[in-house]
């Protein structure tokens, strides 16, 4: 197998380059399905029959609880990368994408927080779906903290990316606790093989949202990812370059 | 892919398996201490213990519920179809608490194995619609709607 386009999609300045060039339509385009979105969800879709209006955190809720666990996994492929083929790139995706993935997190579990004390009437309960995100976002803080901990980058980079594959393990667990436990927490209403549980008025501005939340997560990931790369290359060439360039502009 | 990159590629996955299998083992021991859940059924079967703290819950019986005129305490009946059992609560019921609905409560059983609730929650399902959608549901599951309550 050729493998000369992944080890090109390592490059550093490669990256920075082409990246610079989606940057500006990734951008608009996430600002737009953000606003269909959430006005659409938050302003025009019907009430429903047994929440009222408290429901319509879901467009909130649902985008960020689905990105803190798809920053996760995509922190645990960057860093098996890391591990096999020991590209640069991949441990600072996984360096950028860690506080991302934190904030959402910890979103995810403050919006469910507020739904839940006027629909279930606890701010919180040790229910098992509740629980396996609050140890995500603490695998989180530690995959943050094991960083700044270590002075070596090269050391810094395996760590990490040994404590993100072990967290791995705890995403199927957030996936199917709904299933195998008897949670207060309610079952998916977006499930991959049958029909979504939620009227269609109700499903299309959430599949936007979440569509713009992913879009927004990788325009917040691009433009840190281009930070850190201008960062650890610094003694290059190229760099010095650009920055040159970008200075007289 | 070269054999060094291949064995860390076998590696990790070890690693991730080892892992799982760790968790998994470790959630299976505990799967009776996370739950600690009884049904109605279990309730009246005599399984659930009495005066310990447990977790109950079940669908509200339509028509049970009754209001103490003079304070908060509220009683209903519970089931899961295969039991009943009589619930005592001193509080203010969640939002989405009605006949019909699921709730999950933490409380102790008395010695007529009534359940008396420190905490009451409403359970949600994952189902989401218009109020006109489901009106329209009523008005077409009516005679349904009733035989199902009758059970």
């Amino acid at each position: 197998m050729n493998w000369t386009f992944f080890h090109k999609l390592g490059s550093p300045k490669w990256f920075y380059e082409i990246s610079g060039k989606w940057l500006p339509w990734l951008a608009i385009l996430a600002a737009l399905m953000m606003a269909t979105g959430l006005t659409w969800g938050l302003l025009f879709t019907p009430p429903d029959y047994l929440q009222g209006n408290s429901y319509r955190i879901i467009f909130l809720h649902v985008p960020t609880a689905f990105l803190a666990s798809a920053i996760y996994v995509s922190m645990a492929i960057a860093g098996a990368v890391t591990l096999i083929w020991r590209i640069k790139l991949a441990d600072m995706a996984l360096k950028c994408m860690a506080p991302i993935g934190t904030s959402f997190c910890f979103l995810a579990l403050l919006t469910g927080a507020i739904w839940g004390k006027p629909t279930w009437g606890t701010w919180w309960v040790w229910d098992a779906r509740l629980t396996s995100m609050l140890i995500l976002l603490f695998l989180y803080f530690g995959v943050i903290a094991l960083r700044g901990a270590i002075r070596s980058a090269t050391t810094q980079a395996r760590a990490c990316a040994i404590l993100t594959l072990v967290g791995v393990v705890n995403i199927p667990i957030i996936k199917f606790s709904v299933q195998w436990w008897n949670t207060l927490h309610q079952g998916s209403t977006l499930k991959l093989t049958e029909k979504p549980s939620m009227a269609p008025e109700m499903l299309w501005p959430l599949l936007i949202s979440i569509a713009a939340f992913y879009l927004f997560f990788t325009v917040v990931l691009i433009i840190r990812l281009r930070t850190e790369i201008l960062d650890r290359e610094r003694r290059t060439k190229w760099v010095r370059n650009a920055v040159e360039a970008g200075a007289r502009s | 892919m070269n054999p060094v990159r291949k064995q860390r590629l076998l590696l990790i996955l070890l690693l991730i398996a080892g892992v799982g299998v760790a968790v998994a083992l470790a959630l299976f021991a505990l799967k009776e201490n996370i739950n600690h859940y009884y049904s109605p059924a279990q309730i009246v079967s005599g399984e659930a213990p009495i005066g310990q703290k447990i977790r109950g819950g079940g669908v509200v019986v339509p028509g049970s519920l009754k209001r103490d005129p003079n304070g908060l305490t509220v009683t209903f009946n519970v089931s899961d179809g295969e039991g009943e059992v009589e619930v005592e609560y001193t509080g203010i019921l969640p939002d989405l608490f009605r006949e019909g609905q699921g709730i999950v409560g933490t409380g102790k059983l008395d010695e007529k194995r009534r359940f008396i609730a420190e905490e009451l929650l409403a359970k949600h399902d994952e189902n989401y619609m218009p109020p006109e959608v489901q009106h329209a549901i009523d008005k077409a599951h009516k005679p349904g709607a009733n035989a199902e309550g009758a059970q």
